[in-house]
């Protein structure tokens, strides 16, 4: 018996040519992959310790001189194989822009303002219920040359790696009733709206500071195993 | 208890805020290898905001194996894992190691050996998923029955061995077109 990885399921994940989004035109492949069957290259992973974060870098709010302007949230979640079970102690990275819509990055303006107290780099891994929770801001909308009079919905990168290789995943959290989300080709490259609601944060009371921070949630879901018997 | 799998969305732009570089750790005893290329978009243009995302067995053709406890150790085992974004000619750099032969399709009730190889992902703006491909050594006698490879058009293989070049070793993801990279479905 080798232990696999699921395939992704029907309408969850998004083709690599996507007219709409206009940069796949010239970067998606054109032939037909080849099946790679999973062997232990694809089933392992590198094991995340304590020292891979240090106890600061779950709040992006902090280490600056003085706090970012924006609204303060906490974000937060479990992440979950698709069988249900919990991803132990996994890393899970966030990046994100500013309350203005700007990445502290060279290759990003002058369309908004730097936050000289913003960096929007975040660490954390999960608990052993496969539980996050990162302090940032909410980041602000921001234009994009997709297409004319094009704005990315307010959205935080998360990057993931679960236990092995064929796990790793990068997805962008979105906020709940933003206004953007039906005009945005990266929301909507899948017409399954299940999975795209998948990638809406929800409003969540529970972890809502009183008089500081607004809670979102946010679960992630990765590609689960399943053992197959192997002909010999 | 089956959940819907979360959808892949794109690295983006500007994933060097969060995804910084990771260099591989070199076994004891490891021959250096210097693998250089560059990423090449479908007019043959650079591809300046690419990571290189790359995960290779030890000497012995083994990886890390996840506490079976569930438990957390208090110091990460990241072996054979490396991080390299491209620069603003496309070009890239992994400074790695040749990897032992690991176990085929099969796992260890196999008695066949996969040629030594980089397993690699590939993220930029303009992919909502990576790319999954591999990176295998040239003048190993292994590459003939590897059987990952020997699953590849046999006119396409190449595009995964990388080239000897003056001491270094010359590996280039073309995305599209003439001599496009071979890509998995993982
Ligand atoms: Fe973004």
């Amino acid at each position: 018996m080798i232990e696999v990885y699921r395939r992704p399921m029907q309408g969850t994940q998004p083709e690599y040519r996507f007219p709409p989004y206009g940069s796949t035109a010239k970067r998606a492949p054109t032939r037909p992959l080849v099946m790679l069957p999973h062997t232990l290259s694809e089933t392992t992973g590198p094991v995340f310790g304590h020292d891979s974060v240090k106890a600061s870098e779950f709040d992006l709010t902090a280490g600056h001189a003085d706090l970012p302007l924006g609204k303060r949230i906490v974000v937060s979640g479990r992440v979950l194989d698709d069988g249900g079970k919990p991803v132990r102690h996994t890393l899970v990275e966030i990046w994100q822009a500013n309350s203005a819509g700007r990445y502290r990055h060279p290759n990003d303006g002058p369309h908004s303002p730097l936050d000289p107290n913003f960096t929007g780099c975040g660490r954390a891994m999960t608990d052993a219920e496969g539980r996050y929770r990162f302090i940032s801001i909410e980041p602000g909308a921001y234009p994009w040359r997709n297409h004319y009079n094009a704005w990315r919905p307010k959205h935080i990168h998360f990057s993931l790696w679960g236990e092995a290789f064929t796990q790793r995943l990068v997805t962008q959290m979105y906020f709940p009733g933003d206004p953007l989300l039906p005009f945005d080709p990266i929301f909507n490259c899948v017409t399954d709206t299940k999975a795209r609601d998948r990638l809406v944060s929800s409003l969540d009371w529970e972890t809502t500071i009183p008089e500081s921070a607004i809670g979102y949630r946010f679960d992630i879901v990765l590609r689960g195993r399943h053992a197959t018997p192997v002909d010999r | 208890m089956s959940l819907q799998q979360s959808t892949s969305q794109t690295f983006g732009p500007y994933f060097h805020i969060g995804l910084k570089p990771i260099a591989v750790r070199l076994p004891a005893g490891a021959k250096p290898v210097v693998i250089t290329g560059r990423v090449l978009d479908g007019d043959g243009k650079p591809v300046s905001d690419a990571a290189i995302e790359t995960w290779q067995a030890d000497l012995a053709g083994a990886y890390p194996v996840q506490p079976a406890d569930g438990s957390c150790p208090a110091t990460s085992t990241l072996a054979g894992l490396g991080r390299a974004p491209t620069d603003a000619e496309g070009r890239f750099r992994i400074d790695t190691y040749l990897p032992g032969r690991v176990a085929a399709p099969g796992g260890a009730h196999s008695a066949i050996l996969q040629a030594p190889h980089i397993l690699v992902a590939i993220g930029m703006r303009g992919l909502l998923k990576h790319l999954v491909t591999r990176i295998y050594f040239p003048g190993e006698a292994s590459n003939a029955d590897d059987p990952v490879l020997k699953l590849v058009p046999a006119d396409r293989r190449d595009t995964l061995i990388a080239r000897a070049e003056g001491g270094e070793l010359h590996w280039d993801v073309v995305l599209q077109g003439a001599g496009e990279t071979v890509f998995f479905d993982c």
